[in-house]
């Protein structure tokens, strides 16, 4: 009797264990990878936590992975997705959207999100004293933008004028919420800022209200925290990373690539030619304290169109970037699938060609050195930033290549605050090579470059009103392209834009680098690719292996 | 002559002699690039590899010799003699002037010379060719790097000033200028020549920080700063050790220059 009570007991037992296994398969896999901590660096400490007010990477970073936003451009496709808003619609004349929200989301400290909180953050975004880039975006003139809350789901956002790529604008605008007395610390996204030490790590946990799920059903996400710590040296990163301190990093130059997939090439990742774009530029300042036979050749097209053919691209993608990076051919990298113009090409290495068109233009070669039509030799300085080696090294390269015209280059490197002083205050120098971080698709993105009237219009800024013919075209295509909503017809625009770019030659194209990163053997579900944030774009889905799970 | 010394002697004589003949030792000028082979390592083309824009790192440390070995000393010379002025001069005067020398190098200690630097840079133009860029650099560090050693000089001018021989000196009826010539001079020359020679360094390392001012020796010219740049990041040396030669070559050359000036001293 006993003998048979004891084995009741025990096939109970047996058939509680096999329903328990069962429910943990069924429940999914996810269950089994959740947890861990992520850790990555933050290349500096970030300015603010107010994402309205974001304006540098770090805080961009934060603001990504804790903000949340009524859609997101994927990363990976280009496409807009619904996040907070489950749908929404552009008006036919561009000065209106109206977003659909997600019912039963809350902010991380548990108040409700509604069509207040969307109201409330366009109100403060667009508020002139808050001083917001974010908010820049939206000012296409100078009347005010109205919210209309049609229901506690539904809002609507009117715009005095027509705004291109509208929807796609509000991919960098966090919501906050109205409410909470934690203001901008109370977050949609999927982290949550816990801890913050000054100047040397910032711990996100996982925020529990979180609303998006997995195809199981499980909350996101998957991870219980990320450790950010702030590290500037990019070789401590990388020391800290092949110890395996580190999961991720975001952006690797090439040298670093090409030695870390010496050793593990499955860590590295390279997704092909980023939007990012390094260039030379002549300053044409009217003003600007330089000889005025030098503004002379510096405002010349020929002369800049022949320095364009001189400067062999494939050997600077080669040699400076370990053939990282590709030559560039304009103002839009071809990574940017939609804006790029697929009919313009980057400019082939042409030395013979430059020399006739100087030629052509008065130069003449005279004992190895290039003189111009009045005989003053052509010798001119390229400032760059120092510490950053591939702009040291292309600079090199470039005094090289024009060396071959007889044209004698001084390369001279400054601290960032001193080069950023000469080019955009005092204008004294003569040319520079530096670049352009795109974080935007959109032509929208490009028009504080673009229009004479702007202050990062680099090579002559801030014209009272255009001062060549091209200049003025380039100001009214892109003012067209920013006041139609049709894609069509701002393709069609913009595509102008890089072709007029491309035959005057204002900036002198050298490469787009290529996204590089690196990604741990730890980390499971990263797909890095080409838009920021490169390896943690879908960090709520990024999950642990357990054994690096347990370790922390 | 030791075998030490003979040694040393004859290390700086070869460097010296191998800067000297760049020209004719050197395989390709110093900013040639072999854009087909960035980075190379060691070959019979390329004895120490190239650097990452394929310039000929042999070629690069020979003519980068002649310009740090010309220069690093002058400049520690500049240094050498002002700190003898200042601190040699203070301390055998003593009193006063010695307070106020010790105040004014205190002062020039403390100042925030790398903010100082970065407007020397702003006030010179940027055309400037890198020989002139080069000059400037350690004509820079010659009339900066004087202080610490004037301290140092100050200290021990102070201690002889009071010394028996000296006071035997004064009673005998010398005083002023030749005192200082005869007497104060010749006893600090140990201090003089120890400052002289860890200045060399120092100024070598400081012309390569200076790079990031815009201050440095200017592309495509080489200098054992710019060559020691190439460091910068490396985290294993052993898989390219060959880009620790100009390191060697400074410390093998410096190690000689103390070797050579023990011995002299001990002579002496």
């Amino acid at each position: 009797m006993s003998i048979t009570m004891t084995g009741r007991r025990a096939c109970l037992r047996l058939l509680l264990c096999c329903a328990l296994f069962f429910l943990a398969l069924t429940s999914g896999a996810a269950f089994s990878q959740s947890g861990g901590e992520l850790r990555f660096c933050l290349g500096s400490e970030p300015k603010t936590f107010d994402p309205l007010l974001v304006d540098d990477d770090a805080s961009l970073s934060i603001r990504y992975l804790t903000g949340g936003v009524l859609v997101r451009v994927n990363r990976h496709t280009q496409e807009l997705e619904p996040e907070l808003a489950e749908s929404w619609q552009v008006a036919k004349d561009g000065k209106q959207i109206t977003f659909k929200l997600r019912h039963d989301v809350l902010f991380s400290d548990g108040s409700p999100f509604t069509a207040e909180d969307v109201a409330f953050t366009m109100q403060r975004l667009m508020d002139p004293a808050l001083h917001s880039s974010t908010g820049d975006a939206f000012r296409s003139s100078s009347g005010a933008i109205s919210t209309k809350i049609i229901a506690a789901d539904q809002i609507s956002i009117i715009f005095p004028t027509p705004l291109a790529g509208l929807d796609r604008l509000f991919d960098q605008v966090a919501i906050m919420s109205a409410h909470s007395p934690r203001k901008e610390m109370a977050v949609l996204g999927p982290f949550m800022v816990a801890e913050h030490k000054a100047g040397s790590s910032l711990l996100l946990r996982r925020n529990p209200n979180y609303w998006k799920k997995d195809a199981h059903g499980q909350r996101l996400p998957y991870l219980d925290s990320i450790l950010l710590d702030v590290q500037s040296n990019r070789d401590v990163e990388m020391l800290r990373f092949k110890r395996g301190e580190l999961d991720l990093i975001n952006i690797l130059d090439s040298e670093y690539f090409d030695r870390l997939a010496a050793t593990s090439p499955k860590l590295t990742h390279d997704a092909g030619a980023s939007l990012d774009s390094d260039f030379i530029w002549f300053n044409q300042v009217a003003s600007a304290p330089i000889p005025e036979y030098k503004r002379a050749w510096f405002r010349d097209t020929n002369f800049r169109r022949a320095i364009s053919q001189a400067i062999n691209r494939d050997d600077l993608s080669r040699v400076v970037f370990n053939g990282h990076a590709q030559p560039a051919v304009g103002p839009v990298s071809p990574a940017n699938k939609f804006w790029f113009n697929s009919k313009l090409k980057a400019e082939p290495y042409r030395p013979d060609a430059a020399q006739q068109r100087l030629q052509a233009d008065g130069f003449h070669l005279q004992n190895g050195t290039l003189y111009d039509k009045s005989g003053h030799a052509v010798e001119f300085s390229i400032v760059t930033n120092a510490g950053s080696k591939p702009r040291e090294r292309m600079a090199v390269m470039v005094q090289e290549d024009l060396g071959k015209l007889g044209i004698k280059v001084n390369v001279v490197t400054l601290d960032f605050p001193s080069l950023i002083e000469r080019i955009s205050q005092k204008f004294n120098y003569e040319a520079a090579i530096l670049g352009f971080r795109n974080v935007d698709l959109d032509p929208n993105g490009q028009m504080n470059i673009w229009l004479s009237s702007a202050e990062d219009h680099a090579w002559n800024p801030q014209q009272k009103s255009p001062e060549t013919a091209w200049e003025a075209e380039i100001d009214r295509l892109m003012r067209e392209q920013a006041s139609t909503a049709d894609p069509k017809k701002r393709k069609e625009s913009f595509d102008r834009v890089q072709e007029i770019v491309a035959e005057q030659a204002p900036f002198i194209y050298l490469v787009n680098q290529n996204a590089l990163s690196a990604v741990s053997s730890a980390v499971a579900g990263a797909n890095p690719g080409i838009l920021h944030p490169q390896t943690f774009w879908n960090a709520e889905r990024l999950t642990l292996n357990p054994t690096t799970r347990a370790s922390r | 002559m030791n075998r030490a010394r003979k040694l040393a002697c004859g290390v700086v004589l070869a460097v010296c002699a191998m800067s000297l003949a760049a020209n004719w030792l050197a395989p390709a000028g110093y900013a040639k690039q072999f854009r087909e082979a960035p980075s190379a390592p060691p070959s019979r083309q390329h004895l120490l590899g190239t650097d990452e824009v394929g310039r000929d790192r042999f070629a690069r440390i020979l003519y980068g010799t002649r310009i740090s070995l010309l220069l690093a000393p002058a400049a520690a010379l500049v240094s050498t003699v002002l700190a003898a002025l200042v601190g040699g001069l203070a301390g055998y005067l003593g009193g006063i002037w010695l307070r106020l020398a010790r105040g004014f190098t205190d002062l020039f200690l403390s100042l925030p010379w790398l903010f100082l630097l970065i407007t020397v840079r702003a006030l010179l133009p940027l055309n400037v060719s890198p020989l002139v860029s080069v000059l400037i650099t350690f004509l820079i560090l010659g009339l900066l790097g004087w202080a610490a050693s004037a301290r140092v000089l100050s200290t021990s001018a102070d201690a002889l000033r009071n010394s028996d021989f000296v006071l035997q000196a004064r009673a005998s009826g010398l005083h002023g200028a030749r005192l200082f010539l005869v007497h104060v001079l010749p006893n600090l020359k140990p201090i003089l020549y120890a400052q002289f020679w860890i200045s060399i360094p120092v100024f070598i390392l400081s012309e390569a920080n200076l790079g990031i001012l815009g201050l440095g020796v200017a592309e495509p010219l080489p200098s054992w700063g710019s060559l020691l740049r190439e460091l910068e990041g490396m985290i294993s040396f052993r898989e390219e050790p060959w880009r620790l030669v100009p390191l060697l070559l400074l410390v093998v050359v410096m190690t000689s220059f103390q070797t050579l000036l023990s011995n002299e001293e001990v002579t002496a």
